[in-house]
């Protein structure tokens, strides 16, 4: 059994005529709910009545948030190994139709990324690739890991989707979160926005957090893409997703992130564009769904956004980004998976953090924690 | 002096702290100060083990006050060891807070995976403080692995709901030959005086204070109420009577009329 069962007997159509035909009334009496909300209560917040709440389900999200929480923001960093990939996305820079120079990063270029975001003081690592599992494959993955471990306390991975085994493997070498992003849930634009490449299956990708969460992760990180469907329909069905995880591989965290389509090379936004407003309703809405979610806001948000959006529900932040591999030391101006907007360094995200009353945290894991191959505790799946 | 013996360690205070979720280093201190505590937890997680300038260590270093390292981010024993033998390297201590929470979201003690590593530690010379559910018969048992003190919970960590494990809790204090220091879910002062008059050793708090709207006054007002609670357990509490006890009895008029010879 995996989600794709559940989702099988999801119709979105009646998800979304119940978002639509929410009232005032229904989201005062969400609102006014102490018991945990269902995934009924989060559509209700994700309405268009809701929208007119947005000044309740900030006071909502925040109080929440600084309560489970605390008054900390933790701080990572992604580094791009690879843009190489086998699929088309019609949404992404690194599209293999792009003619774009294609790197993978060596070894060597790897260790001197790696120390140059050691340097702005980063402790918690994303690493990044396209889907390539020719020249990005799995083995190419435990070589990185192996380099960047030294450096780093918490190493996650936003990379294609991997089989169980696979996942088993590279938690012996440390990793403690998988970021797979299902784009869109609606079945029928996926086809559309992914027409070739290994990715074009929809089912294997939705399956891919049951694989993750077999393999006995520490976290798991979902995210639809803003911007390619109706956003409150999908994260309707995330939501659902979500709490179907959560009940299933209780061991494991889950995080969300909030990727909103930017302009990348040979972009059409189109016309389901995400507004802030939007984005703020739909971050504060999954807090108070569930208040021990991890939420991550990334640097394609900008500055301004950021520092008031940070406050009232968020928990993680990327500072300092560059999505163009070997971009921070080996390789300058190469082309970027997405345009990035919050330019500031990680220094300046970090004083502006405690500007807001809330302190950066740089560390919160350690590599006792890790796997056996890397030095830490034997990350045999409990 | 009435003062807490924890294996080989004194403690004047009966107030343990977290350090997690303060708002600044600064104010994290200035809370510790305020409180009086002169125990106070770090999640091995959250330091830079074998670094001199670590900002949070830094932050921690005031006269009076020891710092217990907790395994906080382990699932199972073996974890739970590896970071232990980490912290006391780092930190240069045989005192470890025990804490092996599989469940990420109520972060609820893993009975099985804490009793083993409890006698791990122990054989281990470490000074073992276990975080666990408020069961008194996996309390004798970490006790007889030899534990220095036993720490159940009053509601889920971070919950603020007081005593919820009351009478769990009651048990515990009750057949306990180690102190019992209550961890997790004390939301205000009243619930800390609450747990040091049902018979508490100890008591551990952090989100109630670091979440305050201003944690140092809140640290303060804990400081009291644990202060309180302590003295009116020494003092013995008044019996608990079901009827009011009437200054002027209903019945004295039959003793009345004999006087009145009526």
């Amino acid at each position: 059994m995996s989600f794709v069962e559940i989702y099988n007997t999801l119709r979105l159509e009646e998800l979304k005529a119940f978002i639509y035909s929410r009232s005032e009334n229904d989201v005062a009496d969400v609102l006014g709910k102490e018991k945990r909300l269902s995934e009924w209560d989060f559509m209700t917040l994700l309405s268009p009545a809701a929208g007119k709440f947005i000044e309740d389900l900030a006071a909502c999200s925040a109080a929440i948030t600084r309560k489970r929480f605390g008054n900390v923001i933790q701080l990572y960093i992604p580094l791009y190994l690879s843009n190489e990939c086998t699929n088309i996305c019609t949404y992404c820079g690194f599209s293999v139709t792009n003619k774009i120079p294609r790197i993978v990063l060596t070894r060597e270029q790897i260790k001197k990324e790696a120390e140059a975001v050691k340097a702005y003081g980063f402790e918690h690592l994303l690493l990044v690739t396209g889907e390539s599992s020719r020249r990005a494959g799995v083995e190419y993955l435990k070589m990185a890991l192996e380099v960047v471990n030294p450096y780093f306390s918490n190493l996650s991975i936003e990379v294609q989707p991997l089989k169980l085994n696979e996942y088993k493997e590279l938690r012996e070498y440390s990793v403690h979160a998988v970021l797979v992003y299902q784009e869109t849930y609606h079945c029928e634009s996926y086809r559309r926005y992914h027409p070739r490449g290994k990715k074009s299956n929809f089912e294997y990708r939705l399956e891919t957090p049951d694989r993750i969460g077999a393999a006995g992760m520490h976290k798991i990180g979902l995210g639809v893409l803003l911007g390619l469907e109706d956003w409150r329909v999908d994260a309707a069905v995330m939501a659902v997703h979500l709490r179907y995880l959560e009940q299933r591989y209780w061991r494991t965290k889950y995080s969300v992130s909030f990727p909103r389509l930017r302009p990348a090379e040979g972009v059409d936004l189109g016309t389901l564009s995400v507004t802030e407003r939007d984005l703020l309703q739909l971050i504060c809405a999954l807090r108070i769904f569930d208040p021990d979610l991890e939420l991550s806001l990334s640097t394609r948000e900008s500055a301004y956004f950021r520092d008031h959006v940070i406050p009232l529900g968020i928990t993680t932040v990327s500072a300092g980004s560059r999505t163009d591999p070997g971009g921070y030391s080996v390789l300058k101006k190469e082309l970027k998976q997405f345009e990035i907007d919050d330019s500031r360094s990680p220094l300046e995200v970090a004083e502006a953090i405690k500007r807001i009353g809330l302190e950066p945290v740089w560390k919160d894991w350690d590599r006792a924690f890790g796997g056996e191959r890397c030095g830490g505790a034997a990350a045999k799946a409990s | 002096m009435d003062t807490l013996q924890i294996g080989s360690y004194k403690f004047n205070s009966r107030l343990f702290l977290g350090t997690g979720k303060f708002s600044s280093n600064t104010l994290m201190r200035e809370a510790i100060e305020a409180s009086g505590s002169e125990l106070v937890t770090v999640a091995l997680k959250r330091v830079k083990p074998g670094e001199d300038n670590d900002q949070l260590l830094n932050h921690l270093k005031i006269e009076r006050v020891r710092i217990i390292p907790n395994t906080s981010g382990a699932r199972t024993a073996e974890e739970a060891l590896f970071a232990a033998r980490l912290a006391r390297e780092a930190i240069r201590t045989d005192l470890v807070k025990l804490e092996i929470h599989p469940d990420p979201r109520y972060l609820l003690p893993d009975p099985f995976e804490t009793l083993k590593a409890a006698e791990l530690l122990v054989k281990d010379d470490f000074t073992v403080l276990p975080y666990t559910g408020a069961d008194p018969v996996l309390c004798k048992k970490l006790e007889e692995v030899g534990v220095a003190a036993v720490m159940p919970l009053g509601a889920p960590i971070g919950s603020n709901q007081g005593l919820k494990t009351r009478s769990m809790l009651e048990i515990i204090i009750e057949e306990s030959r180690v102190p019992v220091v209550i961890d997790a879910g004390l939301g205000l002062p009243s619930h800390a005086a609450d747990a040091l008059e049902i018979g508490a050793d100890a008591v551990l708090v952090n989100t109630a204070i670091a979440t305050a709207g201003d944690p140092v006054l809140m640290a303060r007002a804990f400081k009291e109420a644990v202060s309180a609670g302590r003295r009116a357990y020494l003092a013995g509490r008044a019996a608990i009577r079901s009827a009011a006890d009437a200054s002027s009895p209903l019945t004295s008029f039959l003793d009345s009329s004999v006087v009145n010879g009526r």
